[in-house]
């Protein structure tokens, strides 16, 4: 282990005085010669045919350049599942919204008009928005192949008249499912029980609304397509971008230097960067498609929101001995979604319940598409049990984080289903006790204990503590670094560069293993034409553990290189040197040997693999070909992350919550908020510090009041805004809040950090709804958001009201 | 960026020449620093006269302390015209509806959500972006350097509106508390949503506001 003078340091990002001086470039920001701008005629209907599309009026508009259909897209094939895949552009829309044509100008407000002049003759089709009700005998299909995914086909399924009786008692019927696995005896856990508590319960659909909208700029120069777009991976747009408008992926650059938020809702890219990209092709100059707020609520993805119904038995010590869970998944119109199947895997593994039963079904609906968002599955999941655990431990008058810590999971703790041996899978490591026991430290729980329920006038207060896992990182991926005649170190990036500042922040990593001053390091990003390796998609919480192995793999290849060039200009055995000081010198004598600078000359002299002539045989072929365009620069360390891994990553939050509630208006402030993370060793703690805070945020929107709504009647949207579906601000937020890490190595990684952008959505999630369960009692809410109408009305009529089976309200 | 690339950043025509020294040229030569309008119909690639009644397009800006002739139409929106015609493109469109505060700028020193403003409107008063802060050897304002200091953001698509938020902010209330800090400028929303972190670069921004002050 290298001494630690780099990882685990605050440092400014190079990223950062472009960012505050406005001078750094987001997808709108910039221009091209002769550049036209396009606008999107978008769908009014939820489900309909487009019989007949007339172009001519518009086509004749002076400055209008040309129009784009779908017709114009490459030709695909249905899928497995026997669904088209989305396209930028249909003939078939499938919510209301879904762009159906584009047309280019010369300016924004031509293109507008000429929008209106379209004549489009659409025939409507049945349509449904609330999966339930696609479940009902007589319920329509939101699809013409059919409603629901089962066994990974799109097929017709309905519940029996039977089924929905269990609905008018506000129980989510137990109907045929599409997923199912069990691990132990359900039954024998529920008898061992000494509480048991079964609820059903709805989780909102959210967009994800990142405040760049999926704004994107293309032209084309000598057959190759340059898109500047907003992406979550650079590396790995090229490819998708690609297949959207029917190239080599050769053909394709893509540059995305800063991107204005993602959370799951870029990866990678947007099939919408299609649009430009192939209405510049038939036009012939560069065409900016900008996206407004209203269109990217359409085609900007969203969460899939969820109807469930939770069985859970929990022993006198706290234990939970039976979990069974079901959920229907609101999956939107498009590609199945595995936010259902994260929510069975993440539900046993934070809460290791002994005996677990889980099913779900996919249900297809004419809303806006939905991918993962920010913890899919493992934050909608955290709503559906927390509270009910919350109930259980209450009724057993047991302390609500002493319960937390006899289920956490610890060590190798296995999760989700059953494989074919029988077994369970299991994580790399787990240390959620630890957090549990920092955090009630840094929040005080033991004094904050004395106020919880407690009322004084109108105002009561409750306290909440959830722990939230998630995925935290894969594995196998490149890296490319080259020390130059300089004397300077430069590291090559894939990586998106969506604010974690990851795309920075793991090349420390190599730099502190080579020795190498920060200030002397170059991070060149943002841009495919720069050769940049083959990395992970900053989604799932990937980037971190699977690029620092990366970094740390490409660092002691360079390292080895140094010691082998050295050995065969000086002599001796590569074992005989070491780097440090910027030189590669024989051990014990850091003045002598070559300096950094000499040695990158001497690669290139060698030629072969010292400096990138002869490459390792697993990287990747997007590798590769960086890494061959970079031969001859200086001193390469190139290398595929082949380090073993024992387990499945997952890092941790525990999130703690104090609110105060008026239970006269149902108004209420969350005053505090704590949050620990299991995340391994901390890379950069600035960055993980806006990663907990601000994922805890996005889940505390949740709870408060972020939500979809739909005029149920004509399958159209209401909440398409900010102000409709209105993210939390500075004044919803306590006004200062703590956070820690336990910082204690995975021992399943070389530099033993893990990711963390999922955990916190969950933990800020959990922890507020178990506070106002707290503050309000058993039977205030059983859907999300827990808005003050919701509140106020449970509590005059002693009862939630809101009830828990219709979607989107 | 390749030799042949056509793609032109929005500052690279005054590159090798001072912004005042082309800004000068361009008023020497009679003609308005825009010469294309990308989102406005009637600018000159179409040729359209003005509409009647409409209200005088060829205006003067002052924006970050230099006089700007620009060609408006009646209809134009303050961000619209930054960020198409004057090249400033620092300030950001997040809604276009005065929800999100990306867009803010200094008018006559009160922060303003640009995107609903109307560029006519603010004929004769003094417009400061993001842009207009750092002095013009680029050391950065005091707002500034506290969010460098902090790492105060993340994807920092609303950083530009919250820096000019604060900076308006503090001229009205230079000492503030965390909760005032917290209320002056809770018109901006950032979606990374770390407000914590937001706040305590903000609270360091008041005190090197503070210092440079009496500096």
């Amino acid at each position: 282990m290298p001494e630690r003078t780099l990882v685990g340091q605050n440092y400014t990002t190079p990223d950062l005085v472009a960012k505050v001086t406005g001078k750094a470039k987001y997808a709108e920001d910039y221009r091209a010669e002769g550049m036209l701008f396009c606008k999107l005629l978008l769908s009014p209907m939820p489900h309909a045919r487009v019989r007949r599309i007339d172009s001519s009026k518009a086509l004749a508009m002076k400055g209008v350049v040309g129009v784009l259909t779908a017709d114009d897209f490459p030709p695909v094939k249905p899928d497995q599942s026997g669904l088209k895949p989305e396209q930028a552009l249909t003939n078939e829309p499938v919510y209301q919204g879904e762009p159906i044509l584009a047309v280019a100008a010369v300016d924004e407000v031509t293109a507008a008009d000429a929008i209106e002049l379209i004549e489009l003759d659409l025939e409507p089709l049945p349509f449904a928005v609330d999966p339930i009700e696609s479940l009902r005998p007589e319920g329509a299909n939101a699809r013409l192949e059919g409603n629901a995914y089962v066994d990974r086909k799109v097929a017709t399924l309905k519940w029996t008249a039977e089924d929905f009786r269990e609905v008018a008692a506000g129980r989510l019927p137990f109907g045929k499912g599409a997923d199912e696995w069990k691990v132990g005896d359900v039954d024998a856990g529920f008898k061992q029980a000494d509480v048991v508590i079964d609820e059903t319960v709805v989780i909102q659909s959210t967009g994800h609304q990142p405040l760049e909208t999926r704004t994107a700029m293309a032209y084309w120069q000598n057959g190759k397509l340059y898109l500047h777009g907003s992406t979550q991976s650079v590396a790995r747009t090229v490819a998708s971008v690609a297949g959207w408008v029917g190239v080599e992926p050769s053909k394709v650059v893509i540059v995305s230097e800063y991107t204005g938020g993602g959370f799951g809702s870029k990866i990678p890219g947007a099939h919408s960067m299609a649009i430009p990209a192939l209405l510049s092709k038939k036009t012939g100059r560069p065409v900016m498609m900008r996206i407004s707020r209203e269109e990217e609520h359409f085609i900007g993805r969203a969460r899939a929101g969820m109807q469930a119904r939770a069985r859970l038995g929990m022993r006198k010590d706290g234990r939970i001995t039976a979990l069974d869970l079901y959920i229907v998944m609101d999956n939107g119109p498009y590609s199945a979604q595995g936010d259902a199947r994260s929510s069975g895997s993440i539900a046993s593994l934070a809460y290791q319940p002994m005996t677990m039963r889980f099913r779900s079904v996919a249900v297809l609906t004419n809303t806006p598409p939905r991918t993962s968002q920010r913890s899919p599955g493992g934050m909608q999941v955290n709503a559906i049990l927390e509270p009910i655990i919350t109930k259980a431990a209450r009724k057993l008058g047991l302390d609500q984080v002493a319960v937390r810590h006899i289920n956490a999971p610890a060590g190798k703790a296995p999760y989700g289903p059953p494989g074919q041996n029988g077994k369970q899978r299991y994580v790399t490591s787990a240390f959620v006790k630890e957090a549990l026991d920092r955090g009630v430290e840094l929040f005080g729980w033991d004094a904050r204990k004395g106020r919880s329920g407690q009322r004084r006038g109108s105002k009561a207060r409750g306290i909440g503590v959830a722990v939230s896992p998630y995925v935290g990182g894969s594995i196998g991926f490149d890296a490319i670094m080259t020390i130059r005649p300089d004397g300077r170190l430069y590291f090559q990036s894939g990586i998106g560069n969506l604010g974690t500042h990851s795309t920075i922040d793991v090349h420390r990593v190599a730099a502190e293993l080579l020795g190498m001053p920060w200030e002397k390091c170059e991070v060149i990003w943002g841009d495919t034409s720069k050769h940049v390796p083959w990395s992970c998609s900053s989604a799932g919480s990937q980037t971190v553990h699977a690029m620092t192995r990366a970094a740390h793999a490409g660092a002691m290849d360079a390292k080895r290189k140094l010691q082998e060039l050295a050995a065969h200009d000086l002599g001796g055995k590569p074992d005989d040197y070491d780097v440090s000081n910027e030189r590669v010198h024989r051990k014990g004598n850091a003045s002598g040997g070559l300096t950094f600078a000499q040695a990158a000359k001497r690669a290139i002299e060698l030629g072969g693999k010292y400096d990138g002539h002869e490459l390792p045989k697993d990287i990747n072929p997007m590798t590769k070909t960086s890494a061959t365009a970079l031969a001859g620069l200086g001193l390469m360390g190139v290398a595929k992350d082949n380090y073993p891994r024992d387990g499945d990553t997952h890092s941790y939050v525990v999130g703690f919550a104090e609110v105060e509630v008026d239970v006269e208006t149902g108004a209420y402030q969350i005053l505090d908020y704590t949050a620990v993370a299991d995340c391994g060793t901390v890379l950069h703690p600035h960055s993980l510090a806006g990663q907990i805070h601000g994922g805890s945020v996005l889940g505390m929107g949740h709870a408060i009041g972020q939500r979809w709504t739909y005029d149920q009647h004509y399958g159209r949207p209401l909440a398409k805004r900010f102000h409709h579906t209105k993210p939390p601000t500075i004044l919803d937020v306590p006004v200062a809040m703590k956070w820690d890490a336990v910082n204690i190595p995975d021992p399943e990684t070389p530099v033993g950090a893990r990711g963390i952008g999922e955990p916190p959505v969950g933990a800020g999630y959990g922890a507020v709804l178990n506070a106002l369960v707290d503050a309000l009692g058993d039977d205030a809410f059983r859907r999300t958001p827990v808005t003050p109408d919701v509140i106020v009305a449970a509590l005059d009529a002693g009862k939630w009201t809101h009830e828990a089976l219709t979607a989107h309200v | 960026m390749a030799e042949n690339d056509p793609v032109v950043t929005a500052d690279e025509g005054q590159r090798g020449v001072s912004r005042r020294n082309f800004i000068k040229g361009v008023i020497a030569a009679g003609a308005a620093v825009s010469t294309t309008s990308y989102l406005f119909r009637g600018g000159s690639i179409l040729g359209q006269p003005s509409l009647p009644g409409a209200v005088e397009r060829l205006v003067t800006l002052n924006v970050n302390g230099q006089q700007r002739r620009v060609d408006v139409m009646k209809q134009e929106t303050l961000a619209m015209t930054l960020r198409y015609k004057l090249g400033l493109t620092g300030t950001k469109l997040g809604c276009d509806r005065s929800e999100c505060g990306a867009c803010t700028v200094l008018i006559d020193d009160v922060p303003h959500y640009s995107c609903s403003i109307l560029t006519h409107s603010v004929r004769g008063r003094k417009v400061v972006t993001i842009e207009g802060l750092a002095s013009p050897t680029g050391q950065l304002h005091p707002v500034q350097q506290a969010v460098v200091d902090a790492q105060g953001f993340q994807c920092a698509f609303c950083m530009p509106g919250f820096v000019m938020a604060t900076v308006g902010y503090l001229k009205t209330n230079p000492n503030p508390t965390r909760p005032e800090l917290a209320h002056g400028i809770s018109g901006n929303l950032c979606r990374c949503q770390d407000y914590n972190k937001i706040l305590d670069a903000m609270m360091l921004a008041a005190e090197y506001t503070r210092r440079s002050s009496r500096a």
